[in-house]
């Protein structure tokens, strides 16, 4: 093997930079609860009975580890590349926000925060963080956009029986972003009991940090399954990214492996040519939106753009910082996937595989699949299966004009 | 000197508060702006903050959301409140204007290009509401090139060691946050802003505090003015602008500012 000569990837630096993108962008009411947070996670990095008690709450309350599942017919299908699916839909809850929100409200606990709040897409961040609030005892907000309560309904009601509040929010274009924006307020008001679960590798330092760290028991996991199975690393992974997390933390530990390629998959939504998308690394433009200096979707005059998505969870016009530096850097690639190639690998993993895959993890498949059949049957590529599709059976069957 | 300095100055000179009164560019129509900013000079503001519309105001509350909705729907973009500036300057070459905004359309502009252009339209300083001084180094740097402060945000979370950065590189003023949270949510506490803004001072210096968020008219500026250099009156005054019909919004703000300014100067010794 050549030496390599290049000096291990270490990102952020103290400013909370990924190269020219992440930092702290927020009112200054805010700065001093993210340094408290940056600095009580720097203590607890390297504390080992956190870290321990944080394994062993992922075992026994997640179900950690998930499988790394081969999909032989799926992989048959596309006749190429062999797919193996890093199986997060079989998390507690469904899908891979809980690992994080587990991490954070261990975090909140440690600092005497009574009060969990947090912003949601789909829901399922929502559901995660209202499932340990009632598994911690704390009290528990989630904000959510009036448009995606209509599409998300059961995940809705999920949160509000585990005794969260679910606040709607009327404002700009009633998605994700906007929940994100009454979030942030609520958090400048309530800084002092009041902890702030951010559910992607988005938002101000250290938020991208932390999420990504509780997001790696992903890659992690992955690396030493796929070296078991396979007796090597795998040589493509692919996940979908809307703000990033699952992506970041299948992604993440295989960073210094030259060999492995990555790739996000975007929401290309109706085409990245309609305009009506949500693929900001694909077709947006550096700028500054909640918190960090990341793509995003802008207009000439720096207004936020309506995004489009058919997964309410990809619809969202900003991306983790992370992302943004790996794109420049050329370490990751990211690609774009439409509603429609999204809605047919729903469909085709869940007649060839038995597994129904949340609208969002659908975008990885369908690229995958398309990938799988160019390359040759040695390769192995890992596929994050992000959430099962539980949750978005209304919206397909809606598609489908079929009333449930 | 420029007219923000010029002003604040004065204003100590002869020991009276300064009264700076905000409304959103633009709303809620464009032709509104620039009489009601003229208004407000004429009822008693010292300085004018004129809000640049954003579509994603996190910091602020309802009443300040709703105005940039309203304008953000009458098409508003930061060249419109630039151009609104320098029709303001061709009829008062006297009073401050600080833009107040959010930071992605300034980056979008370019700083080096909105500085020239902002310098051009008779514009004093800017308040970056999600910029703090540790990412403020490039923006600073073009504004004072140009003459253009660059005011910074002290909150009630704000440590010491963070005042001292803060007053290293502010300009201009220094905006003081009367409470945790967003603009119009709450009433300042005059005890509270009083013992914080003591011990503030002894980073800012001679550096001019102004104190917003929560003061809505006269009896509530008059009881946080006497700890303060002067006060923001925001959330009140787009309120008046959404409730009043178009004609009457000019008599209305100069009636709201002249209570205000009526109530503070009854503070100072003349």
């Amino acid at each position: 093997m050549p030496e390599r000569n290049r000096e291990p990837y270490h990102a952020p630096d103290a400013a909370g930079r990924f190269g020219e993108y992440g930092g702290r962008f927020v009112a200054e009411t805010l700065m001093h609860a993210l340094e408290e947070l940056a600095r009580l996670y720097e203590s607890v990095r390297a504390d080992a009975d956190f870290q321990a008690a944080l394994a062993r709450e992922l075992a026994s309350y997640v179900g950690r580890p998930t499988p790394l599942y081969r999909a032989a017919r799926l992989s048959a299908r596309a006749g190429g590349a062999r797919i193996y699916l890093k199986r997060e839909d079989l998390n507690h809850t469904g899908a891979h926000k809980i690992n994080n929100t587990v991490g954070q409200a261990m975090l909140a606990q440690r600092m005497g925060k009574t009060r969990l709040i947090a912003e949601t897409g789909a829901g399922q961040h929502g559901v995660a963080t209202a499932t340990v609030a009632a598994r911690m005892g704390l009290e528990c907000c989630v904000y959510m956009g009036t448009e995606d309560i209509e599409r998300q309904g059961v995940n809705v009601y999920r949160m509000k029986l585990l005794g969260a509040e679910v606040v709607p929010v009327h404002s700009g274009s009633r998605t994700l972003k906007d929940a994100m924006n009454e979030a942030m307020r609520d958090w400048v008001t309530n800084v002092d009991d009041t902890h702030y679960i951010i559910g992607s590798v988005a938002g101000p330092h250290p938020y991208p940090m932390l999420v990504r760290d509780f997001q790696a028991v992903i890659g992690i996991e992955a690396k030493a399954q796929c070296l078991e199975a396979e007796g090597a690393l795998p040589d493509l992974l692919v996940a979908c990214v809307g703000g990033g997390s699952n992506a970041m933390g299948l992604f993440y530990p295989f960073v210094d492996d030259d060999g492995v390629d990555i790739v996000g998959v975007e929401a290309a939504g109706e085409g990245l040519a309609t305009g009506r998308h949500a693929a900001p690394l694909s077709a947006g433009l550096p700028g500054v939106l909640h918190g960090s200096r990341t793509y995003i979707m802008d207009d000439d005059d720096g207004q936020i753009m309506q995004t489009h998505s058919v997964s309410a969870g990809l619809d969202y016009p900003g991306v983790g910082p992370e992302h943004a530096h790996w794109k420049d850097i050329g370490r990751a690639r990211y690609v774009s996937v439409t509603d429609h190639e999204a809605l047919a690998a729903f469909r085709l993993l869940t007649r060839t595989e038995g597994i129904i895959p949340a609208l969002e993890s659908s975008h990885a498949i369908a690229w995958a699949m398309a990938e799988a059949a160019r390359r040759p049957a040695s390769d192995v590529i890992v596929v994050n299966l992000s959430g099962r599709g539980d949750k978005d059976i209304h919206t397909v069957a809606d598609i489908d004009g079929i009333e449930v | 000197m420029n007219r923000l300095a010029a002003r604040l100055q004065a204003l100590k000179a002869t020991r009276r508060k300064a009264l700076n009164t905000f409304v959103t560019a633009g709303d809620p129509a464009l032709e509104a702006t620039v009489p009601a900013m003229h208004a407000l000079v004429r009822g008693g503001a010292d300085i004018i903050e004129l809000g640049v519309p954003f579509s994603d105001p996190e910091a602020d509350g309802p009443a300040i959301q709703a105005a940039s909705e309203r304008a953000l729907a009458n098409g508003v973009r930061l060249a419109d409140v630039l151009r609104m500036t320098g029709e303001f300057r061709r009829r008062d070459a006297a009073t401050p204007i600080v833009l107040m905004g959010y930071l992605n359309q300034f980056l979008k502009y370019g700083y080096s290009a909105f500085c020239a252009r902002a310098q051009a339209e008779g514009v004093d300083g800017v308040i970056v509401v999600n910029m703090p001084p540790e990412e403020c180094g490039a923006f600073k740097a073009e504004l004072a090139a140009r003459h253009m402060d660059l005011i910074l945000l002290v909150a009630p979370t704000t440590t010491p060691r963070r005042a001292q950065v803060i007053a290293e590189h502010a300009s201009g003023f220094v905006y003081y946050v009367s409470y945790k949270g967003i603009t119009g949510a709450q009433q300042a506490d005059a005890d509270a802003v009083g013992a914080r803004l003591a011990a503030l001072r002894t980073h800012t210096g001679e550096l001019p505090v102004l104190v917003g968020f929560g003061i809505k008219d006269g009896a509530a500026a008059a009881r946080v003015a006497p700890h303060a250099d002067g006060v923001v009156v925001g959330s009140a005054l787009v309120q008046t602008m959404a409730e009043a019909p178009l004609r009457a919004i000019p008599v209305r703000l100069e009636s709201q500012a002249r209570d205000i300014r009526t109530a503070l100067d009854a503070l100072s010794p003349q």
